[in-house]
């Protein structure tokens, strides 16, 4: 992230500052993203990672400062973004087919009814077949969406949030309820797309070890700010220490994994409300914490 | 006595164009078909979401509601047809302000809600009908159902509603789909989350009032529920989902109507029956079919270590 005169960021935050259910979930945040890169939120839970991704889609309004996706308002990229909220598994019972759910990332959100026929439904059913192709859904797509695995549910939702070949994807918490080497393959699968299509990746994650290898930057939002950097600049001792405003240690063990010591989680430090008022606020409810417990990993 | 209506009476002789040929010369029985028909269609289409949507509990409100509203209708000496879409549709409109999750998904305390709406509305039906006072036949009708009085002025109303509620449907269908099945996702694409849920009560409550008029307020289900729900165990495909709801629906309609006239029990009871036969063989059936396909992708994989679903070329119906 060096030189300046770089074409238009695929995000800019300049002095961003989201206020919820009247308090500062985190404020001043400055964060540019290129195009083309792999970024990571990391972060403790309740610290607004899931609120800078609303914030980039346009869900959640700025009580100061600005955001921008490529170069313009939130909101008004509809076509360029990919999204895909923190899950959300799709109960046995739904009776609709991981093509189906697909398809609704491409055409979805139009009114009336499609045509059965015509070129225009050729091309959509080519581009949901691409979509699905591309994640490696091809096997399950045709069974109903609630009876796959987690892990091949995410990825026909991936497929989903890429079908209509989207500049910029937001992905929520993607390998949270995966199991290990779900995680490894889901995170390998957009790391590959990423690089492949030029698409910029916005990751929400609660380990970095996973993604460490393809990640070209990092922002970690804790106690109502955020850095941004390399992985290796941020998730240091003296920068995160820096940004809780306590003394956090990272140790970085022989494979290079880097974990968090004496880590703070973000209950301590917002005295508001334990449940808060996002929107998706379930960051507190599950028991996976992970970064809630002292030593976890980043 | 008309001769047909004697040889009605009379009993069936067991060959179908002679016996279809007496029933469809009653003018009762050929609106009976007609209203049948319509209803069966709207329910089967409307029903398929509410099934996919988790909302039957609603769905069912909104039918028992029309049965104070059909009450009061009697009671005030206005048209009852008006009573069951003023009960419906405001009961439709109360549900609708019960507040939701983020996603567009209903909250736990929904349920309570429409609960409570239920239990209110049918203690209003019992007050109704003691206010009007008499004809004790009538809260029969109303809430298990009458086939016999069906005018052709109703049937032409329940044509105009039918066709205004899937002509919304054709309009919002799509969008309605995604913000079921993916509310979240629907609602970053700016689908409004919101505004269809609401349309979708409503429409809910117009079907539940047309087929009220058929089946009576409380035996709703046995068209807005079970059809859908049984092409949902056959299919997951939207389409043949939608298509199969509604041949269903037809069926058990036209076959419950057939049989009831010819015996003495009521056509509510008909209607429920056939429909519960159809739901327990469509779930018998799919649930045969996933174990006999289970046993089968078991036994080839120990054979040749396959992963299961490459052996599984689609579920049912896919």
């Amino acid at each position: 992230m060096t030189d300046a005169d770089a074409p238009t960021p695929a995000v800019r935050l300049d002095d961003a500052t989201v206020r919820l259910g009247g308090r500062d979930i985190w404020s001043h945040v400055d964060l540019v993203i290129r195009p083309g890169t792999f970024v990571a939120v990391l972060g403790p839970n309740g610290a607004g990672k899931s609120t800078l991704v609303n914030a980039v889609l346009g869900a959640v309004p700025l009580a100061g400062g600005r955001v921008e996706v490529f170069g313009r308002p939130p909101g008004e990229g509809g076509r360029d973004i990919g999204y895909l909220p923190q899950r959300r598994t799709f109960d046995a019972g739904m009776r609709v087919r991981g093509v189906d759910v697909v398809r609704m990332g491409d055409d979805g959100d139009r009114w009336g009814l499609p045509l059965p026929w015509g070129a225009a439904r050729r091309a959509r059913d080519a581009r949901v077949d691409e979509a699905i192709d591309l994640v490696g859904a091809g096997a399950y797509a045709g069974r109903p969406i609630g009876e796959v695995s987690g892990g091949e549910q995410q990825r026909l939702l991936i497929a989903q949030a890429l079908v209509r070949s989207p500049r910029l994807l937001l992905l929520d918490e993607p390998l949270d309820s995966l199991d290990l080497p779900n995680q490894a393959a889901v995170a390998a699968l957009i790391a590959d797309i990423s690089r492949a299509a030029g698409i910029t990746v916005l990751i929400v994650a609660h380990d970095v070890n996973p993604i460490a290898s393809a990640l070209d930057g990092v922002v970690y939002v804790a106690g109502g700010r955020a850095v941004s950097g390399t992985p290796d600049e941020v998730i240091t001792t003296p920068t995160l220490s820096a940004l809780y405003g306590t003394r956090v240690e990272v140790l970085v063990t022989s494979d290079g994994r880097r974990v968090v010591v004496g880590q703070p989680d973000a209950a301590s430090h917002h005295a508001g409300p334990h449940g808060h008022t996002h929107g998706h606020g379930h960051d507190h409810g599950h028991d996976h914490g992970l970064d809630h417990r002292p030593g976890g990993p980043a | 006595m008309n001769p047909l209506v004697s040889a009605a009476l009379a009993g069936p002789v067991l060959d179908p164009v002679v016996d279809l040929r007496r029933m469809l010369a009653l003018h009762f029985m050929v609106n009976a078909f007609r209203a049948g028909t319509v209803v069966a269609v709207l329910a089967a289409v409307v029903g398929w979401l509410m099934v996919l949507r988790r909302q039957s509990f609603a769905g069912h409100t909104l039918a028992v509601v029309s049965f104070p509203g059909a009450a009061a209708a009697i009671w005030l000496g206005v048209s009852a047809t008006v009573g069951y879409f003023a009960g419906s549709i405001a009961a439709a409109l109360v549900i609708a302000l019960v507040p939701r999750g983020a996603a567009g998904r209903p909250r736990s305390q929904e349920s309570a809600v429409i609960g409570t709406v239920q239990a209110f509305a049918l203690a209003c039906g019992a007050l109704f009908v003691s206010l009007y006072g008499g004809f004790l036949d009538s809260i029969t009708g109303l809430l298990f159902g009458s086939f016999l009085g069906v005018s052709d002025g109703q049937v032409i109303a329940l044509v105009v509603v039918a066709a205004a509620v899937l002509a919304v449907l054709a309009v919002i269908g799509r969008p309605l789909l995604f913000a079921t099945v993916d509310g979240g996702v629907a609602a970053a694409r700016g689908v409004p989350v919101r505004v269809l849920s609401v349309l979708f009560l409503l429409v809910l409550g117009c079907t539940a009032a047309e087929v009220s008029q058929v089946t009576g307020a409380l035996l709703v289900f046995a068209l807005l529920v079970m059809p859908a729900a049984a092409a949902q165990q056959v299919t997951a495909r939207p389409v043949a989902g939608l298509a199969l709801s509604v041949v269903f629906g037809l069926g058990v309609v036209w076959a419950s109507l057939s049989v009831a006239f010819w015996s003495p029990w009521p056509v509510g009871f008909w209607v429920s029956t056939i429909g519960f036969a159809l739901y327990l063989v469509a779930a018998g059936g799919r649930a045969a079919l996933t174990r006999w396909r289970r046993r089968g992708a078991d036994g080839r994989r120990t054979a040749g270590e396959r992963r299961p679903e490459a052996l599984l070329p689609g579920v049912v119906g896919a």
